[in-house]
């Protein structure tokens, strides 16, 4: 076992940040934004660390306090969760950077306030990655969906906390099932400890109660993860709150659960139990091609381009699942990539339409008409995190597309292929309606507006300010890079991380 | 029939919390009134706790405390005999600490945005809020 104190590190940063930014709120408010900011660059290291040492010397147990793993909370960073670290955090403390200016744009009188509850989220987030144990995973779950609340009804005034609290009796009760699924767990194990409970359960295959336990687990999972039919939060919530916090929560928290889902299909449940004592693969797959489906064609009929995103992110939401359950080591593969690329595609598409609402204050399709040759260098991004969406090859999302078609093609799941495919044409029907509108059609109503006014200067390029481009052009950047190195990603890090549990059904 | 009763008797326990919970799902479903809807999330998520509490339970058992494990400086303890039958499993009761504090908290950020949406609204009912949307 190694000893590094970095596991703790990573959590206990943020919350103090959190901590510290509360009281300082009181205080003078100007110093928030640089304690959130260290807090946030000193967990984004230690993951950095975590990965470096997990790459090189294999699994990391942390125990809390020093108590052994049965009764004390264990800390587990193996390959698959020092990525997911890495990202959550580089995506926060990029976030944070990026939306300085529209925060205090936005909310001057709640600044403090918002920033606790910012840092808070992320370490909830970066706990519930770490955790190898059940019980405390549903207590960072739920310090998630808590700040996730607030910071939802931040946004809009008229609508937005109305999103918020229906987003919140549906969280309860996705929270709740999972606890209910761990109860009964306890009750068949009398364990908590993931390591621990997964040995216990290897002879208790047939019993009900832990199916039951499996489905709950499962079901709550699901609901928080806005799986299709589990979907209706979702949207309004992402699309009526302030950007600056959709364009932390969008990206992340439903990556997260599908990260959840995997790590208890692995590590906890065991592929033999899922796929050969159950057999519930082949009635997920379907679930998931609908979604896939669905959340596409919802998309198509929407006219404001923050809730085409949220239900873009629906479809990709499908996309995991089914890869996750297809019931071999390709479709996992491309699962666990795709929870990587999806959270670095979706973050990219939130940044552009940060800079697009921070410019114009609204994010409607009608105003988007002649936007290149306004803002030529965040529609550039919006292109390019388009094509990853849609799955145009040097980008990161051909190469997760890629390894969900050939999963699916071993797995003779045709359904799931054709539903990847399809959902990949409507993409780009999607994008290149946007594009089409803001390239070709010319904002002859904005012209008209700055003629009477005499406001001559506004009609050339009106960009974000540099932060939010810059913030843009390295997520971008990092979309064609994920691309390129998908290869080594996927040798050095995901197959040696699939290998140790036998996918061979 | 008596097999029937006989098995709700034995493990009437699950039946209650199955029964609260389905009330607080009803409650969140159906009612109108947000404030309701709050309450009804709130019996939900006191089911899950009674469920948990339950689970601990053993008949002709007590509280987890042992006499005088402490006297001798703590070299009692490993001298007494302890009977895991005897005492009541605690582990469930602190975790459902942790769930208490957790379902406190979420009907708190429940009542604060519900208190928003009055100040907004002036109304607390669901279909009038729905239709002030509408009108927008």
């Amino acid at each position: 076992m190694i000893k590094t104190f970095y596991p703790a590190l990573l959590v206990i940063a943020p919350l103090l940040a959190a901590l510290l930014c509360s009281g300082f709120s009181w205080i003078q408010k100007k110093f928030c934004y640089p304690i959130v900011l260290v807090g946030l660059a000193i967990s984004l290291f230690s993951a950095f660390k975590l990965l470096m040492i997990v790459l090189t010397s294999g699994t990391i147990q942390y125990r809390m306090a020093g108590w052994a793993p049965p009764f004390g909370i264990e800390y587990r960073i193996d390959l698959l969760n020092a990525v997911v670290l890495l990202i959550v955090s580089a995506i926060a403390l990029i976030n944070l950077v990026a939306s300085h200016k529209s925060v205090l744009q936005d909310m001057k009188e709640k600044l403090g306030a918002f920033y606790s509850v910012y840092v808070l989220f992320v370490t909830g987030l970066l706990g519930v990655v770490a955790t190898g144990d059940l019980f405390n995973l549903y207590v960072l779950l739920e310090i998630t969906s808590l700040t996730s609340y607030a910071l939802i009804a931040m946004g809009d005034p008229d609508r937005s906390p109305i999103a918020s609290l229906n987003y919140l009796f549906i969280g309860v009760i996705g929270a709740s099932f999972y606890l209910l699924g761990v109860g009964y767990l306890y009750i068949m194990t009398g364990s908590l400890n993931m390591i621990n409970v997964a040995d216990i359960l290897q002879n208790l295959h047939g019993s009900s109660a832990v199916l039951i336990g499996f489905i709950f687990c499962m079901l709550g999972l699901w609901i928080k993860m806005a799986l299709f039919p589990l979907h209706i939060w979702l949207p309004n919530a992402y699309s009526y709150t302030s950007i600056s916090v959709g364009r932390l929560i969008a990206p992340l928290m439903t990556k997260i659960m599908v990260y959840v889902m995997i790590r208890l299909m692995l590590n906890v449940f065991g592929f033999n139990y899922i796929f050969e004592t159950l057999e519930l693969s082949k009635v997920v797959v379907w679930i998931a091609s609908i979604a896939i489906i669905a959340g596409g064609v919802m998309a198509l009929a929407q006219k404001n381009v923050k809730k085409i995103f949220a239900y873009i992110i629906v479809s990709e939401i499908g996309y995991m699942v089914g890869g996750a359950w297809l019931g071999n080591q390709t479709g996992m593969t491309g699962s666990i990539l795709h929870i990587i690329n999806d959270a670095v595609m979706t973050f990219a598409l939130f940044l552009v339409v940060g800079n697009i609402t921070f410019c114009l204050k609204n994010a409607h399709l009608n105003n988007f008409k002649g936007l290149f040759s306004k803002m030529p260098w965040t529609m550039a991004g919006l292109v390019l995190a388009g094509f990853s969406i849609i799955g145009v090859p040097p980008t990161c999302g051909f190469f997760s597309k890629w390894y969900l078609i050939l999963g699916g093609i071993e797995a003779g799941a045709y359904h799931f292929v054709g539903a990847l495919i399809i959902s990949s044409l409507i993409c780009a029907i999607l994008f290149f309606k946007i594009f089409e509108i803001s390239f070709f059609e010319s904002s002859i109503q904005n012209k008209q507006q700055n003629e009477h006014k005499n406001h001559d200067k506004i009609a050339g390029i009106t960009e974000a300010p540099v932060s939010m481009l810059i913030s843009l052009g390295l997520t971008s950047a990092t979309l064609i890079i994920l691309g390129v190195y998908s290869d080594s990603i996927v040798k050095n890090i995901i197959t040696p991380f699939l290998t140790q549990y036998k996918m061979v059904i | 029939m008596t097999d029937f009763f006989i098995g709700i008797m034995t493990k009437y326990n699950y039946w209650l919390y199955i029964i609260l919970m389905m009330i607080g799902l009803y409650a969140m479903i159906v009612k109108n009134n947000l404030i309701k809807k709050i309450v009804g999330m709130n019996i939900f998520q006191t089911a899950i706790i009674l469920f948990y509490i339950s689970i601990g339970y053993k008949t002709n058992a007590t509280i987890p405390i042992i006499k005088n494990a402490h006297g001798d400086h703590g070299t009692g303890a490993h001298k007494l005999i302890i009977h895991a039958a005897d005492y009541i499993n605690p582990l469930p009761h602190v975790l459902m600490l942790t769930a208490i504090v957790v379902s406190v908290a979420t009907f708190g950020v429940a009542l604060a945005l519900s208190v928003k949406i009055y100040q907004r609204y002036q109304t607390l009912e669901e279909d009038e809020i729905r239709m002030r949307l509408r009108e927008k």
